[in-house]
C-alpha cells in the first residue's frame, strides 16, 4: 500500500482581499479562507494514485486553528487522515521555517506508516513562493522532482516512478525512486467533486491537532519568527505613476483618424518604435 | 567597544557579524539548457554589477555543465554582461538539470567562496535550486523579486516583492545569515549593454560527485510543439487583449493586428481562465513579465495584477471606452473608444505605413 502526505495551506481567496486605501493594511476581515488553489492539483493527483494502487493519504496542513477546515474539505475529496500542526510557536515563519516545522510532523508520520510520496501545490497564492516544497524535500533527504505536469508510471515493487516535469521549452521525463517529493504543476488535473459518503466523513471525521511537542520539534529557535532567515522590513503600496496618458482624439473622432492621429504622434516622439516595426521583412 | 567607534546615541555604527563579514561579493548563476542560456541571466548580471558598485565588491557569474557544452562562451558572456570573474564546474553529470547534482555544485562552491549576495532567476530550474540551496545552507532566500537595492550602512540586500495578490509591495532582508538570495523573474530587470571589451578569469572547481550518487535519471526530452513558439517575454511588440472584447471570435482583432505588426499576442487573465488564449500568453504577475518597445492593450482594465506585468513597456497605447479606466493612469497613449472599431482602424494604419515603406524601396 502506498502512503502519501499531502501538504496544503489554506489561505485567504486573494481574489476577494482589498487594501485600506488609507492605512495600506489589508483588510481581512469576511475574505473567505480557501485550500490554496495549486494544492488541489496535489490532492488529486495523490487521489488518483490511491484510486489506481489503493493507499493512505494523510493531508497536513500547518496554520491557525481555523485551517482545519481546510482539512476536513480535503477529506470530503477523499483524503483518509488529517493533521493539523498548530502552536504559537510558529508563528512569522518563512519558507526556512515553515519547511522545517513541516518536514519535523512528517517524520512523525513515518513513525506510524512509512511515507512513499508527499505531495505539494507548485506555490501559495498568499506566500507564492514556491520554496516551501522544496525545503521539505531536502530536510527529508527526499528526490525532489518539481512543477511536475504528470505521473507517467508507478511501480511499487520496484518503487520507481517516472514523471514529466515542465522546464523551458520542453517537457523533462524523470525517472526515480520512491520516498520523492513532488510539487504539482497547475493545470495538470481536475479536482473530483466530493461524494456524498466522503462528506459525511468528513463532517464527522477528527483531525488530529499537534502541537510544537507532537510535531517532534524540541528546538524553538528552528521555528516561527525565531528559525526565519529573512524579515519583512517593510510593506507599502506601490507609487501611482504620476504622467497619465495622453488621450489622442481628433475632429470627427472617426477610427481611422484616430489611427492616423496616435501613428504620427507615437513615431514622432518615439522613433525607435517606427524603427522596430521596420525591421520586418518587407 | 573602542573609543573611536563610539557615535552619538542611535548613530552607532554598524559592525557585522565577524562571520557574515567573511562572505563577500555577489554571484550570479548562469541559467543555461541545451545550448541557450537564458537572458534573465544577463538581467541579472546588469542589476547585480549595480549591487556590486554599492558594495564595492566584485560580481561573479557562476557557470555549470558538461564538457562540449558552450560553458566557456557562457564565461565570456557572463563578462561581456558586467561580471568581474567566473567559477565554473564542468561535469558530464551537469548535462541535464537535475537537483541533485545541481545543488550539490552549487552549495559547495559557495561554502568554498562565499558569496553575500547569490542571485538566480525565477525560472523552473532557478526556483528548483535556489530553494534547494536556500534549505541546505540554511540561508534566507526571497522568490520573485521586482526591485533589488542595497542598505550599504549594514550590507544588507533589500529585496522588494509583490505581496497579497500584488497589491502591496514588502522589501525583504536577510539580516543574520549568508549568502543573502534571491530569484528575480525574466524581464523584470533591464537588459545591460553587451561590452565585449570586458574580460576576466575563470576559477574551475570540481564536482565531487558520481553518476551512481544521482538517483534521478533523465530518461528524455520533449521539445515544446507549439508553445515553443510564443517568445512573449522577450517580444520587441505586444498586442494584448481582455474582456472589454466580449466575444472570443473579437480576440480575432488582435491577432490581425499582431499579424501586420510582426507582434506577439498577450491577454489578460480572465482570457486564458475562459479558454480564449493559450496559457502561455497570459502577462501579469501570475503570468509573464514583458518589456516590450511596443505595448498595445485593448479592452483591459490595467489592474494591478496586470500593471506589474507590462508597465516596464516603452510605449503603451491603451484603448479602452471607459475614459476613467485605471489603464489611462499609466499608459502612454489612450483612445477612448470601442475596441471593436478602434482595432481594425489600427490593423489598417500600420498596414498603410508598411505598404508605403514597401513601395519606397525600389524592387
Ligand atoms: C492573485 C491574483 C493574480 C492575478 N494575476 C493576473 C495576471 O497575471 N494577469 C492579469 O491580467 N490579471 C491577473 N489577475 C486578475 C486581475 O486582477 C484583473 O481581474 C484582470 O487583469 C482584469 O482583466 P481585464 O482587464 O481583461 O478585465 P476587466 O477588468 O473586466 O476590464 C475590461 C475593460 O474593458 C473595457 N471595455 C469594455 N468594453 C469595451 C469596448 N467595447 N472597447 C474597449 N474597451 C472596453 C472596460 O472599460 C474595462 O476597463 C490576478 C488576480 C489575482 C487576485
Ligand atoms: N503552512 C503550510 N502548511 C502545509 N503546506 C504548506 C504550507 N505552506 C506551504 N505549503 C506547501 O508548499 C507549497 C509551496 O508553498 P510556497 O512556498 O508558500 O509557495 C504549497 O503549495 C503547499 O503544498
Amino acid at each position: 500500500m502506498i502512503h502519501i502526505v499531502v501538504c496544503i495551506k489554506q489561505v485567504p481567496d486573494s481574489a476577494q482581499i482589498r487594501v485600506h486605501p488609507v492605512t495600506n493594511t489589508i483588510m481581512r476581515q469576511g475574505v473567505p479562507a480557501i485550500i490554496n488553489p495549486y494544492d488541489l492539483f496535489a490532492l488529486e493527483e495523490a487521489l488518483r494514485i490511491k484510486d489506481k494502487f489503493g493507499g493512505f493519504i494523510t493531508v497536513i496542513t500547518m496554520g491557525p486553528p481555523q485551517a482545519e477546515n481546510a482539512l476536513r474539505k480535503a477529506v470530503s475529496f477523499g483524503a483518509d487522515d488529517a493533521i493539523l500542526v498548530t502552536d504559537r510557536a510558529f508563528a512569522g515563519a518563512d519558507t526556512l521555517a515553515t519547511s522545517f516545522a513541516l518536514a519535523s510532523a512528517i517524520r512523525q508520520i513515518e513513525k506510524d506508516m512509512p511515507v512513499d510520496i508527499v505531495f505539494c501545490g507548485k506555490q501559495t497564492i498568499d506566500g507564492d513562493t514556491a520554496q516551501v516544497g522544496p525545503g521539505v524535500a531536502k530536510r527529508l533527504g527526499l528526490e525532489l522532482l518539481t512543477y511536475i505536469s504528470s505521473i507517467q508510471s508507478v511501480d511499487i515493487d520496484r518503487r520507481e516512478i517516472v514523471v514529466q516535469r515542465r522546464s523551458e521549452g520542453g517537457v523533462q521525463v524523470l525517472k526515480t525512486r520512491v520516498p520523492c517529493l513532488i510539487t504539482m504543476l497547475e493545470g495538470s488535473n481536475e479536482m473530483r467533486f466530493a461524494t456524498m459518503p466522503n462528506m459525511i466523513r468528513a463532517a464527522r471525521t477528527t483531525v488530529k491537532r499537534w502541537d510544537r511537542v507532537a510535531a517532534g520539534i524540541e528546538d524553538v529557535t528552528k521555528i516561527g519568527l525565531k528559525g526565519s532567515p529573512t524579515v519583512v522590513s517593510k510593506v507599502f503600496a506601490p507609487s501611482p505613476k504620476t504622467v497619465k496618458a495622453e488621450i489622442i482624439t481628433t475632429n470627427r473622432g472617426a477610427p481611422d483618424e484616430i489611427a492616423a492621429a496616435l501613428l504620427m504622434k507615437m513615431f514622432g516622439r518615439y522613433p525607435h518604435v517606427r524603427e522596430e516595426l521596420h525591421k520586418q521583412p518587407v | 567597544m573602542s573609543e573611536e567607534t563610539k557615535k552619538p546615541a542611535g548613530k552607532k555604527k554598524f559592525e557585522l557579524d565577524p562571520a557574515l563579514a567573511e562572505y563577500r561579493g555577489i554571484w550570479v548563476f548562469i541559467e543555461h539548457e541545451r545550448g541557450v542560456a537564458h537572458g534573465v541571466s544577463w538581467e541579472l548580471l546588469g542589476e547585480g554589477r549595480k549591487l556590486a558598485d554599492k558594495l564595492g565588491v566584485q560580481l561573479a557569474g557562476v557557470v555549470m555543465g558538461a564538457p562540449g557544452e558552450d560553458t566557456r562562451r557562457y564565461c565570456q558572456e557572463a563578462f561581456y554582461y558586467g561580471a568581474d570573474h567566473c567559477y565554473l564546474i564542468e561535469d558530464p553529470l551537469l548535462k541535464d538539470y537535475r537537483n541533485q547534482p545541481y545543488t550539490k555544485g552549487l552549495t559547495d562552491l559557495v561554502n568554498a567562496y562565499k558569496p553575500e549576495i547569490l542571485l538566480l532567476g525565477a525560472t523552473t530550474l532557478g526556483r528548483d535550486l535556489a530553494g534547494s540551496v536556500a534549505t541546505t545552507l540554511k540561508t534566507g532566500l526571497t522568490a520573485d523579486c521586482t526591485e533589488l537595492n542595497i542598505d550599504v550602512d549594514i550590507r544588507s540586500l533589500l529585496a522588494t516583492r509583490p505581496t497579497f495578490g500584488g497589491s502591496l509591495l514588502c522589501t525583504i532582508q536577510t539580516l543574520n545569515y549568508r549568502p543573502q538570495m534571491a530569484t528575480v523573474r525574466p524581464r523584470v530587470m533591464a537588459m545591460p549593454p553587451r561590452d565585449t571589451t570586458r574580460s576576466g578569469g575563470i576559477a574551475e572547481q570540481k564536482l565531487s560527485m558520481i553518476e551512481t550518487d544521482i538517483i534521478t535519471k533523465v530518461l528524455e526530452f520533449i521539445p515544446d510543439q507549439n508553445t515553443n513558439k510564443i517568445n512573449l517575454e522577450y517580444a520587441d511588440i505586444i498586442v494584448s487583449g481582455g474582456k472589454g472584447l466580449k466575444k472570443q471570435e473579437n480576440f480575432q482583432l488582435i491577432r490581425d493586428l499582431a499579424t501586420v505588426l510582426g507582434a506577439e499576442v498577450g491577454a489578460t487573465r480572465p482570457l486564458i481562465q475562459s479558454g480564449w488564449v493559450e496559457a502561455g500568453r497570459q502577462v501579469g504577475q501570475t503570468g509573464k513579465t514583458v518589456r516590450p518597445k511596443l505595448y498595445i492593450a485593448a479592452g483591459i482594465s490595467g489592474a494591478i495584477q496586470h500593471r506589474v506585468g507590462m508597465d516596464a513597456s516603452d510605449v503603451i497605447v491603451a484603448i479602452n471606452s471607459d475614459p476613467n479606466a485605471p489603464i489611462f493612469d499609466f499608459a502612454t497613449y489612450g483612445i477612448v473608444g470601442n475596441a471593436m472599431t478602434i482595432l481594425p482602424a489600427l490593423t489598417q494604419a500600420f498596414r498603410d505605413e508598411l505598404a508605403a515603406r514597401a513601395a519606397a524601396v525600389p524592387a
